[in-house]
């Protein structure tokens, strides 16, 4: 019938969109480019970088101790994990044993931080999928949380608040009760979160069978955290290579079945509860003591490599710092981020998934881009 | 002056004075109200700083919007860019022309009847008119000029051409029930029969009101301004007046399906179970309270459960958004107007 | 002008009257008895001991490499087995398929500029979920040597070897998208090369350069127009 070339009735093309770096729902300044074959995503690209601040960089010219201060700005909701993983990567390296009581604060730190990094993410992944009540709810308890970090050491968000050998203050007076009093109430705010999601229909189909990626590939593209458990691979660092005291209390890893969404919010629930756990069990065996190791003043490293990694609420953080004899800088300190390893996995969570579905597994991923950026 | 002119020109033009007044003070409130309902579901204050309780704040929102600066894209479609919010803004004002708020009344011996026109086609003139609201919508959103504006365009027109059928077919229960297409008729029918049409047609009712929610593109069905994902939809590049006039119109629209609840199944300005409580001590009271009262009451319950929603669901993704419209509400939609009919054929024939 | 003698330093030279000097021999003599019979000390209250090297070529990993790997040194509890860096893609799919290390938990470098052997390390940080064991793989490269990309074999790999890629300037070979990650495309150097200063370098990118000529320093109002 047609004379000439033949050509399609409609010409029909993908659509490039830029997500970002200006987007309400990329957490921060990721960028995504999108390649868009209706609202159905054909191939996702994450552009990262834009919070790039050298900090690798920074270490290499700073005492080990002036490092800490910086490790808060690498995942800025969740500063204590940071510092834990430096601290103790460094008692590794200078083979510093803290005291048991130390030990135990720092893993209350440790674990309030995981309730609040947790409640964060709840927050922004409910409003990612159009549930903004959420948001108010979890920053109310999480407000609470920094008030005890405030108490304890002036700060909310950057707290440098271990010191290599130990922690730099004593509890005030009546931190401990009023600790203990947010732990006694916060399961209750965990079943109000969970009334106006679990159940919920549309928040179900939003997330059961988004974004799955299998234990296999999982492992492959090195997931680690909630969305390896949520996988269904049950390996948590506090539990592999306990650190601190985390071999002296009792708790479950929680892990998924499905693989899916829905699955990775259940697991974080979960371990809301079990760091609940954690922290009734540390209130109750806090020993008294010193708070600091017998460290010296100024700190000189022996020559060589060493790794340490801490369970963050995003994954195994790990330093790696390489050291030369008798130096007081790192030569060389790395930080295994989880967040950015974790993003890696985005564009093969979402590929052939709808445009709202990116956004619910972005939120499921649970990136800090000053983690990724450093 | 002569008595034609008095009735045909005058009388009107100030109930349209009254009438553009009153709603758009209701939609102005409807903001405050919305922004203070979920602020007390969600633990916090909402706004408290403009006039006592932040009364004034509606009146501080207008005031900024007024003044900011217009912002008009560069390589936006200039012309229909402009035209787009007055498209969407229209025919949300001119619905407003066949809602009964009340019962006619007496003032200085003339008869007032409190809506502008009582027209025999008055729900086939709503239906009509508000699916003209799309095109601004979509124009708004192709001539921004932006490709998030686009696709909320694109999603809001599927949206609101999906989900005008179920209701229609929704209303047409209403309709069968009534006999008329009226606005005043189906109230009247509502009075006759004793009951409101909620009753026998919950089906219908409850189609009619999560198609209702959709058309608005309200929570749980706001993808065409999913902020998460599209940033604002169709009015991202809008600014000021512009933007101003999209968000009065969705107030508008909320109104608009509000008050079609109202009168096609609660029984419009009836006053609750009307002829339950005749003989009752009740009726004194009843019949000295003036029925735009209830009209406004029973309103109220519904713009109520829009915010309610708001500050409860997250948001439906497209696909799943379709299935509901066309695989659940379509054929139950059908379904229901078969059984609606039957059941008329049953009683009256 | 106050000098040190100010401060009420305990002077020494002060003679020392027969009770006092009783009173310090009981005190001495007590505090010698309390140090024999305390209990050995807690390990926090010690000196710490740094860590030491030694020889790990008896390690199963490395056993099971056997001649492919050069040295073997632990350290921490950690084995880091040297490889030679052109046989690290068969180094990396024996330990991945015969010795189940499914995992990668970090790829990175160090820059030891003025080293004989060759200017980078390149670290392979694995672990294997079975056992929770975890073996370092180091291998060393010249400045202009490149090495094979590991990508086929960890999926993870991609983003971290395009972030040493990015800083170090290493060129991994058969790399799917060897672009840079964290700084912009164009970026002008490797910053965590030991020779990148720390303050940065000017790379030329400046916003409204028509205003605010690069290298111009601070603006100075002209004359005339008003401080």
């Amino acid at each position: 019938m047609m004379n000439g070339p033949e050509r399609p009735l409609f010409d029909v093309e993908e659509m490039e969109i830029s997500f970002g770096p200006q987007h309400p729902a990329t957490h921060g300044v990721l960028r995504l480019q999108m390649k868009l074959d209706g609202e159905r995503i054909v191939e996702a690209k994450p552009i990262i970088g834009y919070l790039h601040r050298g900090t690798e960089k920074l270490f290499e010219t700073m005492t080990f101790p002036a490092c800490i201060p910086h490790t808060d700005r690498l995942d800025y909701v969740n500063a204590a994990h940071n510092n834990q993983g430096f601290c103790i990567t460094m008692e590794k390296l200078l083979g510093i044993s803290i005291p048991p009581r130390a030990a135990y604060l720092r893993m209350i730190l440790a674990e309030l931080q995981r309730l609040a990094s947790h409640l964060v993410w709840l927050a922004t992944h409910a409003v990612d999928i159009g549930a903004i009540t959420p948001f108010f709810y979890t920053f109310r308890e999480r407000d609470e949380i920094l008030d005890l970090f405030e108490e304890y050491c002036g700060a909310r968000l950057t707290l440098n608040t271990m010191k290599i050998g130990g922690l730099p203050f004593e509890l005030p007076q009546g931190w401990l009760d009023r600790c203990a009093k947010f732990v006694d109430a916060f399961p209750a705010h965990i079943d109000e979160y969970e009334t106006l999601l679990t159940t919920n229909r549309i928040w179900k189909r939003r997330t059961i069978g988004v974004g799955v990626i299998s234990p296999e590939d999982a492992i492959n593209m090195g997931l680690t955290g909630p969305p390896l458990r949520g996988s269904g691979v049950e390996w948590d660092i506090r539990k592999v290579f306990p650190y601190d005291r985390y071999d002296e209390v009792e708790f479950d890893v929680p892990i998924g079945t499905n693989c899916d969404t829905y699955d990775r919010y259940l697991v974080r629930i979960e371990e809301m509860r079990q760091s609940i756990r954690i922290l009734r069990q540390c209130l109750e065996k806090l020993p008294e003591g010193p708070i600091m190791a017998k460290a010296p003043k100024v700190l000189r490293s022996p020559e060589g490599m060493v790794y340490g990694s801490v369970e963050s609420p995003k994954g195994e953080l790990g330093y790696f710092i390489v050291a030369t004899e008798k130096g007081t800088t790192p030569y060389r300190c790395r930080v295994r981020p989880p967040s950015f390893v974790n993003l890696q996995a985005l564009p093969q969570m979402v590929k052939g998934s709808l445009v709202a579905d990116m956004m619910a597994v972005i939120g499921t991923l649970d990136i800090v881009l000053g983690e990724i950026d450093r | 002056m002569p008595e034609p002119i008095l009735q045909l020109l005058l009388i009107p033009l100030i109930k349209i004075v009254v009438l553009l007044v009153v709603v758009l003070l209701i939609v102005a409130y409807l903001t405050y109200a919305e922004r203070k309902i979920l602020a007390y579901m969600q633990v916090r204050l909402g706004p408290n700083r403009v006039g006592p309780k932040g009364w004034l704040q509606p009146v501080a929102d207008g005031l900024k919007l007024f003044v900011k600066e217009d912002l008009v894209p560069g390589g936006a479609e200039k012309l229909v860019f402009m035209i787009a919010p007055a498209i969407v803004m229209v025919p949300a004002l001119v619905m407003f022309a066949v809602i009964p708020f009340g019962e006619p009344f007496q003032i200085a011996g003339m008869t007032v009847t409190p809506y502008l026109a009582d027209i025999n086609i008055a729900l086939l003139f709503i239906l009509g008119v508000s699916s003209l609201g799309v095109f601004g919508i979509i124009l708004g959103g192709w001539s921004s000029n932006n490709k998030f504006s686009l696709m909320g365009g694109l999603r809001s027109a599927a949206q609101m051409v999906s989900y005008e059928i179920p209701m229609g077919f929704a209303v047409a229960s209403a309709v069968l029930m009534a006999g008329t297409l009226s606005m005043v008729g189906i109230v009247e029918a509502q009075r006759a029969a004793h009951i409101w049409f909620f009753l026998p047609g919950i089906l219908g009712f409850g189609i009619y009101w999560v198609c209702g929610v959709a058309e608005t593109n309200r929570n749980p069905f706001d993808l065409p301004e999913a902020e998460a994902e599209l940033v604002a939809g169709f009015h991202t590049e809008y600014s000021g007046m512009k933007f101003a006039l999209f968000y009065l119109a969705e107030y508008a629209n909320m109104m608009i399906v509000s008050a079609m609840a109202v009168v096609l199944f609660c029984g419009g300005w009836l006053p609750p179970f009307p002829n339950l409580l005749a003989g009752l001590w009740a009726l004194p009271v009843l019949a000295w309270i003036p029925g735009a009262f209830w009209f406004l009451a029973k309103m109220s319950f519904f713009l109520f459960c829009y915010i309610w929603f708001r500050g409860t669901f997250p948001r439906y993704r497209f696909d799943q958004l379709m299935n509901v419209g066309w695989k659940w509400l379509f054929p139950l939609s059908l379904a229901n107007v078969m059984l609606v009919a039957l059941g008329v054929l049953l009683l009256k024939g | 002008m106050p000098t040190s003698d100010d401060k009420p330093t305990p002077n020494t030279d002060e003679p020392v009257t027969g009770a006092e000097a009783d009173k310090a021999a009981e005190i001495a003599a007590a505090k010698a008895k309390a140090a024999e019979e305390v209990p050995p000390k807690n390990p926090w209250e010690e000196k710490p001991v740094a860590p030491t090297h030694s020889d790990a070529m008896d390690d199963d990993d490395v056993v099971a490499l056997e001649g492919l790997v050069v040295s073997a040194d632990l350290f921490t509890g950690a084995v880091t087995a040297t490889v030679d860096a052109e046989k690290i893609l068969d180094v990396c799919r024996f330990l991945k398929e015969e010795r189940g290390y499914a995992f990668l938990v970090d790829l990175t470098a160090i820059d030891w500029p003025e080293r004989e052997e060759g200017r980078f390390d390149l670290i392979y940080w694995l672990h294997r979920h079975e056992d929770s064991k975890r073996v370092r793989l180091r291998a060393i490269l010249g400045e202009d040597q490149t090495i094979e990309s590991v990508e086929s074999i960890w999926g993870a790999a991609n983003w971290m070897e395009r972030e040493v890629y990015d800083l170090f300037g290493v060129i991994f070979e058969n790399h799917p998208g060897l672009e840079r990650i964290l700084t912009w495309e164009g970026f002008n150097g490797h910053p965590l090369r030991k020779d990148f200063p720390v303050e940065g370098i000017d790379t030329g990118a400046a916003i409204y350069p028509d205003v605010y000529p690069p290298g111009g320093g601070p603006i100075v109002p002209e004359e005339g127009e008003g401080a």
